[in-house]
């Protein structure tokens, strides 16, 4: 189990975090007809744009209070009752949530009263829901940031409810994913969801938003997402699950405003993980029984951990990622019987990272993950696109997990959760073993070359 | 901002050799080139973006950003420029403030820690410090620091003093340039120098355009002594100073560094483009004038018209079998400057129609090129929203849109093919050999079968003269299981 460090250096060497601000953003992406708005100077949204782009592949309706020098000093009231109006012209979105940026949270601004004077007094807003954020840069990480959002969405607009009126609907259940979740992971966990005959309402649902799908028409905000009714009718549903332990406290908000029991599973990869998940929905749905599909999805991910372990096994690994993530990837292999030598992580507001199967968590960067990798003779790396330098460095093999997979397509498809997902994770880990064979020769036993004389002297062409 | 970057700032703004400044009136002159902003509606990078564009290219550099995590952390790793040898220009490297670093003022010393760990485990020859929005709020004095850090380490620190919110991208060009000039340009002496050394500025060698031009420039014994930034090493900034003569690549941001090199040390310079067969060789033509002009060998002339000629025959022969896949196709250009409008005119040779351009950021003299090429000024437009762009492309009013990677998913989604031509682009087209580079993407993007399958209806959205027999429900479901009541059927 880790202790986290916190290295004593100045310099940070190729930044493994996403800022708290993009997170928060990306959680604002998953409620339907939304646009993010970063309050911020112009380029704080142009890198997070961009950066959002080239992972999802799609047009990303994030915008900005555009603050400026002057701005900066006077206070950005102004600046974000302009954006809302602007935006309201032109996007004609039925959401926006804000988030703060260095820039403003530096100066220290009341944003939460400004945009409550905001809505008060401008009654051509009053069909828009707009909520905000505090998400500092220099606080947290990009999961920090979307738990942060979310937590704000639930205090905005799930009432609080009288508990002795509660008219709960029993075969309704909240999911609040964390930021790791792709699109692909969130549909895999509703579909067991449903599979129990029970009802999901995901917070953010990136599923239908981020997902890649070719819409009929340019939209300019959200392609789909959690629907803002469905937001109030969370408080009537019977339980609410946290996937990962950054969203404990939102989930928590939520439990007290619905008055109803609240679990949290810090992860969804790993048989083990998976059971206690399942365990869940049939004590929800009342059952002692699962579905044939899901059954036999579970014992085929019992085969795949017999034809994986071979690989997995003493499998030396080092992993770089936000702490739920590092967290789910990591027990995983634990189960497997692979060790992580090296675990990199961003954000210290996370007790799970005690938990990570690794001696030490480093507060770190990649430029830590590289050196952990190469002291601890990892023959494998775990870490977002930007680990790729590392693994040409190192002549490692790197499996690309977190935000963001800039280089690859199809990061949104990409599914390691429930027992499919464990199963796909597994094969793809003991396929980078596979695609990195080491060819054995006498020196990494000790013993001396052969003989050069007995070398044939033409040149060889390559065996196959 | 500090009363030193203000000032930077009006002088940036002040350029006498920029036409577009020039014809400004005085007051529209003191606000400057930069549009207000408007919030909710506003989109590009900030001054610090611009900056980090034009300086990053120097490969052997380590460029250290003066901030909280986002300013880094978010955009590293995310820039095209290629390097034939250092690779240290890609670490990222961030002080990532974090909140007790600002409460507690430690923003100074933690950004001469970081210097020295550089220092120490890199050894380059410089450490470029880029300050913030946010260590420029708080009042960080990152001169001051790179002052003491230079003399501490031996390595210069350059301070690069242009913080996000001083304004637009372009502006931090300028200012990029700018703190060469004064921090860097003229530093050292090149061990040797020829008459034939050139300057080149503007040109980021992205995806490596700048060696579809230095084949030419090799054969005709020309060489490349200043670079910023293409391919760049810190000398080739620091000994700009001695070149004969400054190649500007489509940059009016870099005006001014330009123009200084010339009041300064005597160095002419010339503004061309290596983006499309006539611009090519105009520029090549110029180079080598200008250069005979400072006392080149006279036959320099006759070695670039023998070499313009050879090229063009190529290349318009290597472009000939293309006609007929891309003839008659309708283009829509939409891009800032007016770099690819020498790109259109070779496009015209091919038989491609240009239905619209933008003219956004276009001096009134990049208009009359523009209705010199065109013949006529109705397809100038200076600005198209998203949506209008894309129901223009839905509508079918163009085969191919030419832009840069903002407006990609306008084209993608619209289901037209999309050419990227902007400065992210990850095919190089400059030169003779990039144009028909360019003529093939186009062709392979415009002549892709997927199109016509991607725009083709669905089977549901296909009327259905006949809808045929439903067969008749009974038994059980194979899947489910569920046993089906004919008489319980609705339709």
């Amino acid at each position: 189990m880790a202790r986290l460090t916190r290295p004593r250096r100045a310099l940070s060497t190729n930044p493994l975090k996403s800022s708290a601000p993009l997170g928060a953003a990306m959680a604002y992406l998953g409620i339907e007809g939304a646009v993010p708005l970063f309050h911020g100077a112009q380029g704080c949204t142009a890198f997070a744009m961009v950066h959002m782009v080239r992972h999802f592949r799609e047009a990303i309706p994030l915008q900005t209070t555009a603050m400026n020098e002057v701005s900066t000093i006077l206070g950005g009231a102004e600046q974000i009752e302009e954006a809302i109006a602007n935006l309201k012209k032109r996007a004609d979105p039925r959401f926006i949530g804000i988030a703060s940026t260095a820039l403003t949270e530096t100066r220290g601004e009341d944003v939460a009263g400004e945009v409550a004077g905001i809505m008060a007094r401008r009654p051509d807003f009053a069909d828009l829901k707009v909520v905000y954020a505090s998400t500092p840069d220099f606080d947290g990480a990009l999961e920090d940031g979307w738990a942060k959002a979310v937590t704000a969405i639930i205090d905005a607009l799930v009432p609080d409810i009288d508990p002795m009126w509660r008219d709960a609907d029993l075969r309704q259940v909240n999911v609040l994913p964390s930021a790791n979740l792709t699109p692909a992971d969130i549909e895999e966990i509703t579909r067991l969801i449903r599979s129990f005959g029970l009802k999901p309402i995901v917070l953010p649902d990136l599923s239908g938003s981020l997902d890649g799908h070719l819409a009929e028409d340019w939209s300019g905000k959200s392609l789909g997402g959690t629907p803002l009714d469905a937001l109030p009718a969370m408080a009537q549903s019977a339980v609410t699950f946290a996937i990962g332990e950054s969203m404990r406290g939102a989930a928590e908000l939520l439990g007290r405003r619905g008055h109803m029991p609240v679990q949290v599973f810090p992860a969804l990869t790993g048989l083990t993980a998976v059971d206690g998940f399942v365990s869940a929905l049939m004590n929800v749905a009342g059952t002692a029984d699962a579905p044939p599909a899901i059954k036999r999805d579970r014992a085929r991910l019992q085969d795949a951990m017999l034809d994986a372990h071979f690989q997995t096994g003493g499998l030396k690994y080092a992993i770089a990622a936000d702490p739920d993530l590092a967290y789910a990837l990591s027990s995983a292999l634990a189960g497997m019987g692979a060790r992580a030598v090296s675990c990199v992580t961003t954000s210290p507001a996370n007790p799970i990272v005690a938990q990570i199967p690794c001696q030490t968590a480093i507060l770190g960067d990649l430029g830590d993950l590289e050196e952990g990798a190469r002291i601890g003779g990892a023959t494998l790396l775990i870490s977002h696109a930007h680990g790729r330098h590392a693994a040409a460095a190192l002549q490692l093999p790197l499996i690309r997990a977190g935000f963001p997979i800039n280089d690859r397509l199809g990061a949104q498809d990409i599914c390691r959760v429930g027992y499919r997902g464990t199963r796909a994770y597994l094969f793809e880990v003991a396929n980078a073993v596979l695609a990195h064979p080491h060819h054995a020769q006498p020196q990494d036993f000790g013993a001396a070359p052969i003989e050069q004389e007995f070398e044939h002297d033409r040149p060889q062409t390559a065996p196959h | 901002m500090s009363d030193a970057l203000k000032q930077t700032v009006q002088d940036a703004f002040h350029e006498p050799a920029c036409a577009t400044n020039r014809a400004k009136s005085a007051a529209d002159r003191k606000k400057g080139c930069a549009k207000p902003l408007t919030p909710g509606a506003a989109a590009g990078g900030c001054a610090f973006d611009g900056a980090k564009i034009t300086l990053q290219p120097i490969v052997d550099v380590a460029h250290l950003v003066h901030a909280p995590l986002a300013c880094e952390g978010n955009a590293w790793d995310n820039r095209g420029s290629a390097s034939s040898g250092p690779m240290i220009y890609k670490t990222g490297f961030t002080t990532d403030l974090t909140e007790l670093d600002i409460v507690m003022g430690h923003g100074e010393k933690k950004l001469y820690r970081a210097i020295r760990e550089i220092v120490e485990k890199h050894a380059p020859p410089a450490v470029f410090v880029y300050s913030t929005c946010v260590t420029s709020m708080i009042g960080d004095d990152i001169a001051a620091v790179c002052k003491a850090a230079t003399e501490a380490f031996g390595t210069p620190a350059i301070p690069v003093d242009v913080p996000g919110f001083a304004g637009s991208k372009n502006l931090g060009c300028k200012l990029g340039g700018e703190m060469m000039f004064r921090h860097v340009i003229g530093t050292m002496e090149p061990e040797t120098t020829t008459d034939t050394d050139i300057n080149i500025i503007g040109d980021y060698n992205l995806s490596g355009e700048l060696w579809q031009i230095k084949p030419l420039l090799d054969s005709l014994g020309i060489r490349i002594l200043g670079s910023l930034s293409a391919d760049a090493r810190y000398k080739q900034v620091a000994q700009m100073h001695r070149a004969r003569l400054t190649m500007l690549i489509c940059s009016h941001a870099l005006l001014g560094l330009a123009r200084k090199l010339e009041e300064n040390y005597g160095i002419p310079f010339f503004e061309g483009s290596f983006y499309g067969i006539s611009d090519t060789s105009q520029a090549l033509r110029t180079m080598c004038a200008m250069l005979v002009e400072r006392g080149a060998a006279p036959d320099l002339i006759d070695r670039c018209e023998a070499l313009i000629a050879e090229q063009e025959a190529k290349a318009r022969a290597a472009l000939e079998p293309y006609r007929p896949r891309v003839q008659g196709k309708r283009v829509l250009l939409y891009t800032g400057g007016h770099k690819s409008w020498s790109v259109v005119s070779a496009l015209q040779e091919l038989g491609m129609e240009v239905v619209g351009t933008s003219v956004r950021k276009a001096t009134e003299e990049d208009k009359a090129r523009v209705i010199e090429i065109m013949g006529t000024d109705t397809h100038m437009f200076e600005n198209m929203a998203p949506k209008e762009m894309y129901a223009t492309l839905r509508a079918s009013g163009a085969d191919v849109l030419m832009s840069g990677a903002r407006s990609q998913f306008v084209a993608l989604k619209a289901r037209v093919p999309w050419i990227d031509v902007n400065q992210e682009k990850h095919e190089p087209y400059a030169g003779y050999m990039g144009m028909v580079d360019l003529v093939r993407a186009i062709d392979r993007s415009l002549n892709n079968p997927m199109w016509a399958d991607v725009r083709a209806p669905a089977p549901w959205q296909v009327a259905r003269p006949f809808a045929g027999h439903r067969p008749r429900l009974k038994d059980r479901c194979p899947v489910s299981g569920i046993a089906n009541d004919p008489n319980d059927f609705e339709d």
